[in-house]
């Protein structure tokens, strides 16, 4: 069924599809509308789950904790000083190799208080072991939705589903809503190999020496590695079953580019009118579009990068303060020893919801032609310097 | 592609007025687009909303800053802000208004359109006296003027909207669909 959503619906469709059984949350702007529906959906039984109201969102992610612990498919969602306040739980959930599935509505940290885009809230939870997928649309919202319930449960690892403040998450767009009876088709139910139970009694998380602490990590990295594959076969099984393709990387004009802009969120779709628009001008643009930033599709990205002898021009809507775009930081460090002599050049752009428009790519595009390696320093785009 | 602005005060309904719309075009198959000025609404504050239209998927994310058309949903943003920055020269410019179209010399490089959509509001009992709702009333104008949708798709859109007085507000935008009245470029 075809109908127009905003992209804070599109996640409490896909939690309602997926058939969370445990929503625990605390709203926030600008994601309060993920919640209200959500719990819309448990109060009228169209989504047969328990809905925990909590005091913060340290203990909506506690609540999250308990209950995937429990075996129960369990979604939260939130953002910015929200997420922030998940933070030691989100250590938790991830070594802890709890499933849990959350959309974070990405939003710019306060003092100036804002309440719009961008992505410092996220990354800043980049080193905690969940899966990182950025959405640039509604559709892909529901649908990464649905899927990273079952890659997470595939490998005991938890997922953070990312769209922009307003840009996404406030605007309607056509979605095709799937059939239940296909999602059911897709995603069985999540059947824990351990879990808490009066009948099997188990202790989990309890001391661990260094005698066992080392193997834990490297096993939960061997797991999280196995997530670029999984996904990439997830999307194709998704593909056969609703016509929608999700890749780890998304294309545009890539292959014969002399420019490439390398992004992430709604800045690439953006990004595509202006690689459009820059070709009818002559320049041979093309986009990469990061659609799963963690675990880092290292071969993938150095499979779409491919060939030397063209320019590279990241996109970051985020800074890492006092050194620069983070991902223009993992770009490079993924292609280094692997592409040579390509140069790499880090934009920073959009922080704390200024626009990233057409005019702005132009400027990128103009400044990347030229500019002399090495690229240590940021270039600021849209800034009153 | 068309890029739509709508403007209007906190509390009148100009966001649910772009989401009516976007239900009705994409009813029709094709692509749309609808977002708020993303920032803290507050009732009777100006307000903006946003409408891309295309007959292909949109991909531009970004705000819009030259559009093809503007919706004034609250008559007296004439006076307080300037409705048409950035408005594409002989771009039309819907009022909702009981004036004539020649009521409005400075917009005389645009088309002017306008609708009485607060006397339709009033008649059919859609808010109140003193604040009448006139969303629905300008929908039906909208999909009329810039013929973005048949007025039937845009009454089951509103039917799938508004849960309260719903028939009043489908015949509010039937009403405004046939009370539309056209200026002429140049302010005439």
């Amino acid at each position: 069924m075809k109908k127009v959503i905003m992209g804070n619906h599109a996640l409490s469709y896909g939690a309602q599809l997926g058939r969370a059984q445990v929503v625990a949350a605390y709203p926030i702007t600008p994601q309060t509308q993920v919640v209200e529906l959500l719990s819309e959906m448990c109060a009228d039984k169209s989504l047969d789950a328990k809905f925990i109201k909590v005091e913060s969102e340290h203990s909506a992610m506690a609540a999250c904790l308990g209950a995937s612990l429990a075996g129960a498919r369990t979604f939260t969602a939130t953002s910015s000083h929200g997420l922030a306040l998940m933070h030691e739980l989100l250590h938790w959930a991830a070594i802890g190799r709890l499933p849990v599935v959350m959309g974070n509505i990405n939003r710019a940290m306060a003092p100036g208080w804002s309440i719009w885009s961008d992505q410092n809230d996220s990354l800043s939870q980049r080193d905690t072991g969940w899966m990182q997928y950025y959405c640039a649309s509604n559709q892909e919202v529901l649908d990464t939705t649905i899927q990273a319930f079952k890659v997470s449960e595939a490998l005991s690892v938890p997922g953070m589903i990312m769209l922009d403040a307003f840009t996404l998450s406030h605007t309607y767009e056509v979605v095709d809503i799937p059939e239940q009876e296909k999602v059911d088709a897709f995603l069985p139910p999540f059947r824990p190999k351990l879990r808490l139970s009066s009948e099997d009694p188990r202790a989990f998380g309890g001391l661990t020496s260094p005698e066992h602490y080392f193997e834990l990590r490297y096993k939960q990295q061997k797991d999280i590695e196995k997530a670029p594959a999984l996904v990439a076969e997830t999307g194709k099984e998704y593909e056969k079953l609703f016509g929608r393709r999700l890749e780890l990387i998304e294309g545009y004009k890539n292959e014969d580019a002399e420019l490439l802009f390398i992004t992430a969120g709604t800045t690439g779709y953006t990004a595509r009118v202006a690689v459009d628009a820059l070709r009818e001008e002559g320049v041979k643009a093309g986009n990469l579009r990061f659609r799963l930033f963690r675990p880092f599709p290292f071969a993938e990205l150095r499979r779409l990068v491919g060939r030397s002898g063209r320019r590279v021009a990241v996109v970051d809507r985020n800074l890492s303060s006092g050194c620069n775009g983070i991902f223009f930081q993992e770009v490079k460090s993924a292609l280094y020893g692997h592409v040579d002599g390509m140069p790499i050049f880090g934009y920073v752009s959009g922080l704390g919801g200024r626009d990233i428009a057409l005019e702005h790519f132009r400027e990128i595009a103009a400044d990347a032609l030229k500019r002399q390696p090495p690229a240590e320093e940021i270039v600021w785009i849209g800034v009153r310097k | 592609m068309i890029e739509i602005r709508f403007h209007g005060r906190g509390g009148q309904g100009t966001v649910v007025a772009s989401k009516i719309l976007a239900d009705a075009i994409a009813k029709e198959g094709n692509y749309v687009q609808a977002y708020p000025e993303f920032g803290v609404e507050r009732r009777g504050a100006p307000v903006v909303a946003f409408l891309r239209v295309d007959n292909k998927p949109i991909y531009d994310k970004s705000r819009i800053y030259t559009p093809d058309h503007v919706v004034v949903v609250e008559p007296t943003l004439v006076e307080a802000i300037d409705v048409t920055d950035g408005l594409k020269p002989g771009g039309t410019i819907l009022i909702n208004t009981d004036k004539k179209t020649t009521d409005f010399p400075q917009y005389k490089a645009f088309r002017v359109v306008t609708v009485d959509a607060t006397g339709i509001a009033v008649k059919n009992k859609l808010g109140t006296l003193a604040a009448p709702i006139v969303n629905t009333a300008i929908t039906g104008a909208v999909v009329k003027i810039f013929e973005l949708a048949k007025l039937p798709s845009l009454q089951d859109s509103i039917r799938e909207t508004i849960g309260i007085k719903t028939e009043d507000n489908v015949k509010a935008a039937a009403e405004a669909f046939e009370q539309v009245v056209f200026g002429k470029a140049g302010g005439k």
